[in-house]
């Protein structure tokens, strides 16, 4: 054999061992401990690095429980209470229920209800065409329509609906992790408790204008009318700036308020029509009964010396 | 390059800046006085700042020059009635900024004018007031920079603690292409201009004052020098024509040589700069008493059948101004509201001329559009064109990808928001929009 392979492979064995040896010492003398608990949670972390529970990815979070040692602040929406109970066996610690949340989308305004007043042919993106101006048509708290949060969905959860214009989520897919709220500039879409048998109701409008502007430039825009407050048994709804609200902690799901509504703009998730026909009957009974009895103690408290104010008298 | 005058080398400033198509087609044309409108709406909020507060009602009378909105806080400015009549409803409105404020319309009835103001023509030279009623005159004026930025005039007065003014620069550079409303105001009110001048530098307390105009008004500059002759205090200064001169950075630089500091104002370097639109409203506001209620706006573009300078009243909708240039011409594009590089599209012509309109530009259909964007193919034009020295592609891709703190460090609060960038872009990339978010973002970074 040439002698200079015979060399070469010796001293390069050489350099190997020596430095090997070298390895071994550094990485004994610069041991950091981590607690080996971290690496327990993270391995049973969804492992999307998607940043809803509010830190930069899942090793992170481990790191935060583990340091924290409980489950009262940190929670993953993605994994959501499965995961979040495995977490909690691995700690030792009591798991803490979170009720489960889902993004909506808080505008109605699709093609047919909002018609175009000018064209955009800008860069394709919200939050560059929300510095710009208010938006393509006449309404300035309504969906720009560039999906923004499409791009920014990381579980194709969201995709933009050609016909409306308006973004349509996944409920599936979503996992509430806030990518999507954060990307939008109108704050339109929204993260809401997913609800009993995932049923949710919301107004889906974002319009503070006055009723008659608000409808000029969205046909189906909330004009701030009441009749959905006044409908609510509950007190879940509330009137804001010529805005509907409803609360969802106080919402009973009851759906009476969903076809009082003049645009429909109350909309459902996973309520069936029945269920809203149903209650719409309910209220109609109630309010019925309500008016009856009223009238009925109308008479009985009016004082009868009075008489009744002639029929054409102005009031 | 055009030969030398007087002497003076013809300057430009150091870095970046493009050539874009002069066009100014309305150079030629005098400015003409635009009949009162049959009614106004007069936004707010026409200033950098806070908008100011509505001091009317529906309901009432009012007349021409009479304070409407009231200024709150220093960086705001008056609003003033352009016509005489009543107010009718004030509400929220689109205006050429393309957002929603408040905006106060007016039903005009006659034109009526506050008694106190004089409205002859006669130029009045003599500069009586004292340097404290000027500051006041100005600020009640509601006068805010006319080139554009409406930034309030009186603020430019209040400065820090330590710092000194020596020179007041004039801005006639007007380095947008078609806009030609400084042009005709410096050719038709030369004597007006240049008491304003004086104004102003009674109201800074300088001795110094130079007025810079790009070489493509060549009639402007030969005019405004020959008045000037026998003031050594009032120099003006001919530029090399370059895009954006205008701005007051580069405009500092190009006269004086010096550098305002990043983040800094001119004020740092011993400088402030007013717009010829804005020193002709402070001789108005000063010597006639007649407050910011009407403007020069250019109508101009490639197919409009009259290229004009109108004179209008703030608060007159856009499409009369282009009906009395001739129409809206047929294949229209896009309706911006300032120059082709820094203007906005208008998306409602019902919107109102605003303090900051110096010009309503008509671009036909083929050529507003944008065009194909593609990648990025690193030729680094945008580089070589920046007027701030910035990297312009790097800072499009920092707040595209959201990276905001390094888009700050990287200055991109510098950026004056010219557009040269995007202008050379061979690959037609949206840089500016970018840059433009990226420095949204990195301010709110910092409250």
């Amino acid at each position: 054999m040439n002698d200079v392979v015979l060399y070469t492979i010796i001293s390069l064995a050489g350099i190997g061992v020596f430095a090997a040896v070298v390895l071994y010492y550094v990485s004994r003398k610069f041991h950091v401990t981590e607690d080996e608990r971290i690496g327990r949670v993270e391995s049973v972390l969804p492992g999307s690095n998607c940043g809803g529970c509010g830190l930069p990815g899942c090793h992170a979070f481990a790191e935060a429980v583990v340091k924290a040692g409980d489950l009262a602040v940190l929670h993953c929406p993605v994994g959501g209470n499965d995961v979040m109970k495995n977490v909690a066996s691995v700690l030792g610690v009591k798991a803490v229920e979170k009720d489960p949340y889902i993004a909506i989308v808080r505008c109605s305004g699709s093609f047919e209800y909002r018609k175009k007043t000018n064209v955009y042919d800008g860069s394709p993106n919200c939050a560059v065409a929300a510095q710009l101006y208010s938006g393509d048509t006449g309404c300035a708290y309504g969906c720009l329509g560039l999906g923004d949060c499409v791009d920014k969905c990381d579980f194709e959860a969201m995709y933009m609906d050609p016909n409306t214009g308006l973004p349509v989520i996944l409920e599936d897919k979503c996992t509430a992790c806030n990518a999507c709220v954060k990307a939008c500039p109108k704050d339109i879409i929204q993260l809401w408790p997913k609800g009993k048998k995932n049923q949710r109701i919301y107004v889906a409008c974002l319009n503070e204008e006055k009723a008659g502007a608000a409808r000029k430039s969205c046909a189906i825009a909330c004009s701030g009318c009441a009749k959905c407050a006044e409908a609510c048994r509950y007190e879940a709804i509330t009137i804001d700036r010529n805005l509907a609200i409803i609360d969802p902690e106080k919402c009973k799901l009851c759906a009476e308020c969903v076809d009082v509504c003049d645009v429909r703009n109350i909309v459902t998730a996973n309520v069936t029509t029945e269920k809203i026909q149903q209650a719409g009957e309910h209220r109609r009974k109630r309010e019925e009964r309500e008016r009856q009895k009223r009238e009925a103690e109308k008479v009985a408290t009016a004082p009868a010396s009075v008489p009744p104010p002639p029929t054409g008298a102005p009031s | 390059m055009s030969k030398v005058l007087h002497g003076n080398d013809l300057k430009t400033f150091r870095r970046g800046g493009v050539h874009p198509d002069d066009q100014k087609l309305s150079a030629a044309v005098p400015i003409v006085t635009l009949p009162v409108p049959k009614s106004v709406k007069i936004p707010v909020l026409q200033h950098l700042g806070a908008p100011a507060k509505a001091v009317v009602q529906r309901g009432d009378k009012v007349k021409v020059g009479q304070v409407i909105a009231r200024h709150e806080g220093a960086f705001s400015a008056n609003i003033h009635s352009s016509v005489s009549g009543t107010i009718g409803q004030i509400k929220e409105e689109m205006d050429s900024s393309g957002f929603k404020h408040l905006a106060i319309h007016i039903r005009t009835e006659g034109d009526e004018w506050l008694e106190t103001v004089d409205r002859s023509e006669t130029h009045i030279e003599k500069i009586t007031m004292s340097r404290e009623d000027i500051i006041t005159r100005i600020e009640d004026s509601g006068i805010v920079g006319m080139g554009g930025a409406a930034f309030p005039s009186h603020a430019k007065v209040a400065l820090p603690e330590g710092k000194h003014i020596d020179t007041l620069l004039i801005n006639g550079v007007e380095c947008e292409p078609y806009l030609t409303s400084d042009h005709r105001l410096m050719l038709e009110k030369p004597k007006e201009v240049i008491t304003g001048v004086r104004i102003l530098m009674k109201e800074l307390g300088v001795e110094r004052a130079i007025i810079g105009i790009e070489d493509n008004k060549h009639d402007a500059v030969t005019l405004l020098s020959g008045l000037l002759r026998d003031d050594p205090a009032i120099e003006v200064q001919p530029l090399v024509v370059q895009y954006p001169q205008g701005g007051e950075r580069q405009l500092i630089q190009a006269v004086l040589g010096r550098e305002v500091p990043s983040r800094g104002l001119p004020y740092d370097v011993g400088v402030i700069v007013h717009n010829v639109g804005t020193t002709f409203a402070v001789y108005e506001a000063v010597q006639k008493n007649k407050p910011l209620i009407e403007r020069i706006v250019t109508v101009t573009g490639k197919n409009v059948s009259k290229p004009s300078n109108f004179r209008a009243r703030i608060g007159t909708p856009v499409m009369e101004l282009i009906s009395a240039a001739g129409g809206l011409p047929e294949g229209t594009g896009k309706v911006v509201a300032g120059g082709p590089m820094m203007g906005r599209a208008i998306g409602d012509l019902e919107s109102p001329v605003w303090k900051g309109m110096s010009g309503i530009l008509l671009i036909p259909e083929a050529e507003a559009r944008r065009s194909q964007e593609y990648r990025c193919v690193r030729c680094g034009k945008c580089v070589e064109v920046c007027p701030m020295g910035l990297e312009p592609y790097l800072l499009m891709t920092l707040a595209k990808s959201g990276d905001i703190k390094q888009a700050d460090h990287e200055h991109v609060i510098d950026c004056i928001e010219c557009g040269s960038c995007s202008f050379v872009c061979p690959s037609n990339r949206p840089i500016l929009d970018y840059i433009r978010l990226g420095k949204t973002k990195a301010k709110s970074r910092k409250s």
